[in-house]
Order: C-alpha cells, then structure tokens, then sequence
C-alpha cells in the first residue's frame, strides 16, 4: 500500500534518526517547560519560583525527577497488572506520536541529504492529531479504571465526558483552516499562510481552537480532571513515583502538541511576519519561540482563572463553543467558495 | 397580625442565569479583566525577601537578644549583680549569682558584681521588663533574632556570651524606611 508518496522520499535512516530525535527533544525540553511555569507562575504572583536548585533553580526538575524515582514502586491490591501498567505508557506514546507531526521547518539539505524539518507530514494531517488524542484517552481510561478505586474511576469518567465533549469543538476549529487552506498537510497550511496568518482570518475559530485546548490538555480553568481541591488527583489518584511523572509529563507533552498544532495551523509555522527571511536553519527555533510564547498563554490563563463548575464546563462546551465552531466553518466554507465562483 | 410566609422569602441565586450565551460573554469580559490584573502584576515584580541572604531590617526599638553592657572608659560591667531582672522576669528565665567586688580583682563598678549571669533563650519571651527592671542599664534588649540552635543546653547563654559582641549585625531600620 502506498501512502503519500512523495513524504518518503529520506531514506530509511533518516527516519530512525528523526523519530530518536524527536523523543529527545520532546522530552529534553519537557523539564524545561515544567520549571519555566512554575517560575512564570511564580512571577504572576509576586514570588520567584524555585530558584535554589542549580544556576536560577533549572535543576529543580531533576531534583524532583531523582525524588520520584527512588520512590517506592506500589500498587493497589485491586487494581488489575497489565491495564495499571499500561495506562501511562499509552498516554506518554500517543503524546510524542502527536508531537512528531508539528513541523520545526520545511524540507531542507542537511549535508547533503534532503531531510524534512518534521516527524512526518501524513496528506492527513489533523486527522492524525486527534486519532492519537483519541487513543490517548485510552491510557487516562485504562488508568483511571485498571486501579480498581472509585476515586479513580470517577476521576476516569470525568476525564472521558470532558475531553469528548471539548475534542468536537477542537477539531470543528480547525475545520475552517483547512478550507481555507485547501489541504490537510501540515506543512502545506504553513506554506498557505505566507500572505497572512489564519488566526486572523479564522480568528473565531483560533479563539475556539484555544479555549477546547484548554479542556483538551486538562489545564487551568478546565482541569476538573485532576482538580486536585476536589478529588485527590482524578484518574491517577492510585498512581505514584515514575508512573505519576509519566502522567504529567504526558499532560505536558500534550500541551506542547496543542502549542505546536496552534503554531503550525494559526501562527504561521516557522514563517516570520514583515517579509523576514532568515536562513532555514533557524526556523525550528521560530517555531519554538512561538510555542513557547502560546504555553506562556497557558500559564497566564492558569494564574488567572478558577476552576469552572462541572455543569458550567458541559453547559460551555456543547452549548456555547460547538455552535460558535459550527458557525465558524460554514461562514468560510461560504465565503471560500463564493470566492473561488 | 399573622405571619405570611412570602414576607420572609429571599431569593438566593445559587446558579448562574439561565442561558449560557449571556453569561459566556460576561464570563469573557471578566475574564479579560482577570488576565490584565495578572499580567500588572508580572510587571510589578517579586516581593519575596530571600531570606537568609537578605534580611528584613528590624525598628530601633525591636526586641531581640539581650546584651550585657560594660563602662566604655573603665571596662566594668554596669551589672551589680541586685538581681531586679531575675525579680522582673515574667517568665523567670534569668538566674543571677552575686558576688563581692574586691580590691584585688574589680568586675563591676558597684559593690558586688554578677559572678554567673545567665538567660535561658528558649524561655524568655523578649517582654524587656529585665531592661526596664535595671537601675544601671546593664541589659539592653539587642536586635539579633536568629538564636536556634540544636540543643537545648546551647540555649542557655551565659555572661561571657551576653557581654560579646554579636558575630553577625541585624540590619537596622534607618528613618523613615
């Protein structure tokens, strides 16, 4: 069977070398991230964050990493082996599986030998997002129930009900790029906003995108998932040492996919406003400052706002974004194709 | 006169109004708000004091670790040793053995002088009533407040210990900081 044929156009090696290195970097930078919040998150209080481990506190993840580690590694009598054991696997490699499909840069010659600045570029782009979203729900489903407690398992259900519900609104959102842009490769939509950015065009529908990320990545004022002044963790309330690290770094590995599709699809990729271009080498990093610059939006929306109510949060998501989402892909489907007439 | 029970209803709004489109954009506006509140204060900076680094300057008049005072001129010890501090304490943590001055060996400018002098810190609750009990302000209250220590026994500080200088300085307030 072939698939899209012209994306595999590196050789085998090539391939390997890129999935390593995505893993790498994925979770290179995942620890960064974590101390970047808590000292952003720090800074939007009036306080410092940690800043006594290492140079400015940067060793504090690792400080906390080597304290999970060497914790003890147990688990509910009730709980059932396998399916405990599996959740945070499903969640950490559906999470990096997403990640691969962000593109750093367009294709480009890396001594000698045509490399494509990203994991891969499936004709199916955001179809390959949400299909690894959906089967992360597995790991938070299997986790929540494989555990064998009520807490868990209620945790669990909350987990499915929201990201359901918040998943149709995320994926309508994009909708409305993707006609505009008349693809669904990823690199092509990038390549489609030279003139303008979408998030100005399909700005109700980037407002959307961003609100259902919110839910999506279970973060602040939509994280009712873990809620942890309510119930004690949600899902992974059975969970502890590196299984619990495996959890949250897969949450926050998600937060980046979501940066990284917001970048790709509304935030021009790794194009530079005002006619800048710079040598290609440097478009990974254009795409990471961008990234960076949309978590810091995760965080200073989290310092902001509180927890939303259970009903509020299902009332919001199917009542308010769905039709705003709905409206928005109809409005440019119209406007696209009395265009194009 | 009866009672009526409709006089005594108070509506309570326990969700909010009905219809999610209303509340949603007040909820946006709000929640603008909220993120210009957050965001002035990034701008303000940190107040935190980190503290064993940098201290928080104390008033003049704060109370902290007692010092034993001595004539600048002569050297004596302004305690005679009358025991009003010991009397004075509240929380009787100071213990004061006195002795006589002799010709051959002068301590203090009085008669007799404080052979052992000593406060238990960790009973004392820095009143000051000892530094106000005192006719020759031999004991002040001093300014150091960082005293703990692991034993019990370290915190007995005796009259060599109250008549040193403190290793360390406590910043001082200055005026109208």
């Amino acid at each position: 069977m072939i698939l899209a044929l012209d994306s595999y156009f590196e050789p085998w090696w090539i391939q390997i070398i890129k999935s390593l290195l995505i893993f790498g970097v994925a979770l290179g930078i995942l620890p960064l991230i974590i101390v970047y919040e808590r000292k952003l998150l720090g800074r939007f209080q009036g306080r410092y964050g940690p800043n006594r481990v290492g140079p400015f506190g940067l060793l504090q993840p690792l400080a906390e990493i080597v304290k999970f580690a060497t914790k003890e590694d147990s688990r509910p009598v009730t709980s059932i082996g396998p399916l405990y054991l599996a959740a945070p696997v499903i969640s950490i490699l559906t999470a990096v599986a997403a990640f691969a499909l962000v593109p750093f840069g367009d294709v480009t010659n890396v001594f000698g030998t045509r490399v494509g600045l990203y994991g891969i570029d499936p004709s199916i782009g955001p179809l390959y997002v949400f299909a690894f979203g959906a089967i992360a729900f597995y790991g938070l489903m299997l986790g929540g129930w494989a555990s064998g407690s009520k807490y868990s398992f209620l945790g669990a259900m909350r987990a499915a009900a929201q990201l359901i519900s918040y998943e149709v609104s995320q994926g309508l959102a994009l909708v409305g790029v993707i006609i505009t842009a008349g693809s669904l490769s990823l690199t092509a939509i990038v390549h489609a906003q030279g003139g303008m950015w979408y998030f100005i065009p399909q700005c109700v529908g980037f407002l959307v995108f961003t609100i259902a990320s919110f839910a999506e990545t279970n973060r602040s004022p939509f994280d009712l998932i873990e809620a942890d002044a309510e119930l004690v963790a949600g899902y992974f309330t059975e969970y502890g040492g590196t299984r619990m690290v495996a959890f949250l770094f897969a949450e926050y590995l998600n937060m980046m996919v979501v940066s990284g599709i917001a970048v790709t699809l509304f935030l021009g990729g790794w194009l530079l406003p005002f006619g800048i271009h710079p040598p290609t080498w440097v478009d990974p990093f254009v795409v990471l400052a961008k990234m960076m610059v949309f978590i810091s939006f995760f965080i200073w929306i989290r310092a902001t706002l509180p927890r939303l109510r259970y009903d509020q949060l299902m009332s919001f998501g199917w009542k308010i974004l769905l039709p705003l989402a709905m409206a928005n892909t109809l409005v440019t489907a119209i406007i696209v194709v009395a265009v194009h007439k | 006169m009866t009672w009526s029970p409709g006089e005594d209803q108070i509506t309570v709004q326990r969700a909010p109004e009905p219809g999610a489109a209303g509340g949603t954009y007040r909820a946006f506006g709000e929640t603008l708000r909220g993120l210009k509140t957050t965001l002035a204060r990034v701008v303000e900076g940190v107040h935190t004091i980190q503290y064993p680094e940098e201290k928080v300057p104390v008033y003049p008049r704060f109370r902290g670790r007692h010092k034993l005072h001595r004539f600048e001129d002569t050297g004596l010890e302004k305690c005679v040793g009358c025991s009003l501090c010991a009397a004075a304490c509240p929380s009787d943590c100071i213990r004061v053995v006195a002795a006589e001055n002799t010709p051959q060996e002068r301590v203090s400018a009085g008669e007799r002088y404080a052979a052992v002098y000593e406060i238990n810190i960790s009973r004392c609750i820095f009143c000051g009533y000892c530094e106000v009990a005192c006719p020759f302000d031999a004991i002040t209250m001093g300014h150091d407040f960082e005293m703990s220590d692991y034993n019990r026994s370290d915190l007995i500080f005796t009259k060599e210990m109250l008549l040193a200088e403190p290793i360390e300085a406590t910043p001082l307030r200055t005026e109208g900081e």
